[in-house]
């Protein structure tokens, strides 16, 4: 299998704090690519860097041929990203949010038009299209979000956690859809969950990252046989451990803790 | 690269028309400005033989509103990072200098309005000025002050990862280029000190070119206006653009 993600000893630290510790992996062409690890772990930061939003410290990363921080722009026509965080205009309509999107990512006008309609219509939004996003629930933003990362049709889809807040009716809805897409146009996904359950259903391959580093890396099942567990969430607790990690949100956090921490 | 610079255009007029309160909140200050200071120091001002001070603070008072506008505008990058939706557009395949043309000229098109709204209510208060022969001219001078501005801000707010550096930001960047720049009172006759700090504040220029383009009297002149506020926004639109360029989440 042609490989269309390559990560190589791939570094960020925030000072002395280093998020993710000199790993390297591969994702092949067509591929459905779990990224596990407890909160902290370094899943969110490296998902930033592969998406051309932070600099690595050191390492090599690239995505569809491009080294994503000297072709920063052709790695980006490559992908699209569903984001763990909110990442909507709230005060722009379900629509202009997915139109302005659909811009961003030169889709024409008559396409524009059709393919918004008929995700909206995927997500049950598209009662709601001429609503201001700021009037929405949880769920449904989560809901427009992804229909908006499946507006275009990119090489590679990233998920950070895009299920998270969903019920099992929308999760399999959407996974369904996903999983078409990954056949169909052999489109690369790469997602990270907290579901072991779902992680176990779609995944061909996994791989686990605890404190900046990756644990273990396979199939499913080669996971599963590694650690003779009956469940991934039982490999998961198997590789990671008990106990309860403390969660630094993002990057900025980090960034605002050493300041905290300088003071 | 036109549609990309278009749509975050129409993005700032959107949320523009959409928020009603900010558009009379921003009225609050150049009115109380207005009415107190053109008022206040009127008679004062007609003693010293300098003629209606209303006259001459209005055009100051209209660039006031404008640069507090603009900057703002800018900086509401800010917001873009804190509710996510910076993320969207800078792992978009776009280029970066074109997603901060679209705003910057979209924040400075509606600084420009909310000018021109100050100019209305300064009309309304009794300022007079001829329109017809200086209307494009009038405009063109709003929108270089608001495009320089919101550039500016647009830098800054690429640098600050939260608000809380917005306080310094107005009190020692936009305070001392408002007051600096002859908005209030009359360059010809100040100490020395203060026409020097003037003559190195692009704002002066600004306002020199409102008063010049409104009533027909300058300071500078108004080639030497068009000139140097042509050229620090080009010059802030580079600077803007790169620093947005290296803007991380």
């Amino acid at each position: 299998m042609e490989n269309i993600i390559e990560v190589e000893n791939l570094t960020k630290s925030f000072g002395k704090i280093t998020a993710v510790n000199n790993i390297s992996f591969e994702v092949g062409k067509g591929d459905i690519f779990a990224f596990l690890g407890p909160n902290g772990a370094g899943k969110s930061t490296t998902i930033k860097m592969l998406t051309t939003l932070l600099e690595p410290t050191s390492g090599q990363i690239k995505v569809a041929g491009f080294d994503v921080c000297h072709d920063e722009d052709d790695a980006r026509h490559s992908f699209g990203i569903v984001f763990q965080d909110p990442s909507l205009d709230e005060d722009l309509t379900a629509y202009e949010n997915m139109d302005l999107h659909g811009v961003l990512y030169g889709i024409n006008k008559k396409e524009r038009k059709e393919r918004v309609e008929s995700l909206l219509k995927f997500v049950e939004l598209w009662d709601r299209h001429k609503d201001l996003v700021k009037h929405f629930s949880g769920g449904m933003k989560r809901r427009l979000e992804i229909a908006r990362g499946l507006l275009h049709h990119p090489k590679i889809l990233f998920l950070d956690e895009p299920t998270i807040g969903l019920d099992p009716q929308t999760r399999n809805h959407i996974w369904s859809y996903i999983k078409d897409m990954n056949q169909k146009e052999q489109m690369t996904i790469f997602f990270t969950t907290h579901y072991m359950e779902e992680a176990q259903r779609v995944a061909k391959n996994i791989a686990v990252i605890d404190n900046g580093t990756i644990v273990a890396q396979g199939t499913p099942e080669e996971l599963l046989s590694k650690t003779n567990s009956q469940s991934l969430e039982d490999a998961f607790l198997a590789l990671t451990g008990h106990n309860i990690r403390e969660e630094s949100p993002d990057a900025w956090a980090h960034i605002r803790a050493m300041k905290r921490a300088k003071r | 690269m036109m549609k990309v610079v278009y749509i975050f255009w129409l993005r700032q007029i959107k949320k523009y028309y959409r928020s009603k309160s900010r558009i009379i909140g921003s009225l609050g200050q150049p009115v109380l400005f207005l009415l107190a200071l053109g008022f206040g120091f009127g008679p004062i001002f007609q003693k010293a033989g300098q003629g209606n001070y209303l006259q001459f603070l209005a055009p100051g008072v209209v660039s006031m509103s404008i640069i507090f506008f603009s900057v703002f505008s800018g900086i509401e990058i800010i917001f873009d990072r804190q509710f996510g939706f910076l993320k969207e557009t800078l792992a978009a395949p776009v280029s970066r200098f074109s997603i901060m043309l679209g705003r910057t000229l979209g924040g400075a098109s509606v600084a420009t309005l909310q000018g021109l709204l100050v100019i209305i209510i300064a009309t309304i208060a009794g300022f007079r000025f001829d329109v017809a022969a200086s209307l494009s001219l009038l405009l063109l001078f709003m929108f270089l002050i608001a495009v320089l501005f919101t550039a500016l801000g647009t830098a800054i707010g690429s640098l600050m990862e939260d608000f809380h550096g917005f306080q310094l930001v107005v009190n020692f960047l936009i305070m001392p280029l408002f007051f600096l720049s002859g908005a209030l009172f009359p360059l010809e006759e100040a100490p020395k000190i203060l026409t020097a700090f003037a003559a190195i504040d692009p704002l002066a220029y600004g306002v020199d070119g409102l008063r010049g383009s409104l009533m027909q009297t300058t300071h500078f002149g108004l080639p030497v206006d068009l000139a140097v506020l042509f050229c620090l926004s080009a010059i802030m639109i580079a600077l803007g653009a790169y620093f947005f360029s290296k803007a991380q989440v």
